[in-house]
């Protein structure tokens, strides 16, 4: 018997993961926690193109990941100055208590 | 028994970190301190960067390691420890519409899952093992990357680097004492 790998093993694990991230976006009201999800959602779609480069024998899918990893790391600069600019000025990391535009 | 090891090892390697992934992934959503959270995140980058090696993307494995296991967890840790973490434990955890979101996300997984079972990709084009000696043999992974990214993808790998110091701009001019 020999167990074998598949695309669509990459791609479950894929799915899990990126639902795992989006209830977590979803659900979790602590915007750190927000924002690790938003990684992990990344991550996920990161695996599809590798898996895919490796299905294909394309390298494109393992450039475009490396591209993914650059936005990811430019977003997650951003977004943690953001919550430090909101704790500051909220003294709080809870999203439900930046209401301000709700007008 | 050795012999089932020698050939399904890979699938095993996978099986292992797959499950190490997800335990880390559940983590971060499930844990009221951030600070644990974050070693799931940890975790889980790592994982994936090992599945990215059973790939044959050596390159992007170690880019993984070092942008996320390195840069990414030092922020959030950094912002963890810069933020009240007693504050923390007394917000609620939870939205208010939180089985809403547990449906939406199971529901995901059932048309992701179904979909992916669905759909079937046949074996890879050429020996997968092989492609990374595409452009020239005996080249490694991550020269094969570089001759890529340098040459059809320059234009891109510019406007990235460029996107990046936006990025640092921005986060400098957000952080700043207002």
């Amino acid at each position: 018997m020999m167990l074998e790998i598949t695309t669509t093993h990459y791609l479950l694990l894929s799915a899990v993961l990126f639902a795992i991230g989006a209830a977590g976006i979803l659900v979790r009201r602590n915007m750190i926690t927000v924002l690790m999800s938003i990684e992990l959602v990344l991550n996920s779609v990161n695996l599809n193109l590798i898996a895919f480069s490796y299905q294909l024998s394309d390298l494109t899918g393992q450039i475009f990941a490396v591209f993914t990893i650059a936005v990811a790391a430019g977003e997650a600069a951003v977004g943690l100055g953001i919550l430090i600019a909101l704790f500051r000025l909220l003294d709080d990391t809870h999203l439900d208590k930046a209401t301000e535009l709700h007008g | 028994m050795f012999e089932f090891l020698t050939t399904s090892g890979p699938a095993l390697l996978f099986y292992l970190f797959a499950l190490m992934a997800v335990a880390g992934a559940v983590c971060v959503v499930s844990m009221r301190n951030p600070m644990y959270g974050a070693i799931g995140l940890l975790v889980c980058f790592l994982s994936i960067a090992a599945l990215f090696l059973l790939r044959h993307a050596e390159f992007v494995a170690v880019v993984q390691i070092f942008v996320y296991g390195g840069g990414i967890m030092v922020l959030f840790l950094f912002v963890i420890m810069l933020v009240n973490l007693h504050r923390l434990h007394e917000t609620t955890m939870l939205g208010n519409y939180w089985r809403t979101a547990f449906v939406v996300s199971l529901a995901l997984v059932a048309i992701f899952g179904f979909l992916f079972l669905k759909v079937e990709f046949g074996p890879s084009f050429e020996d997968p093992s092989k492609f990374v000696d595409a452009l020239e043999p005996g080249m490694g992974n991550s020269e094969a990357v570089a001759w890529k990214l340098y040459r059809e993808y320059l234009l891109p790998f510019e406007i990235a680097s460029v996107f990046l110091l936006v990025a640092m701009v921005g986060a400098v001019v957000l952080g700043r004492r207002a």
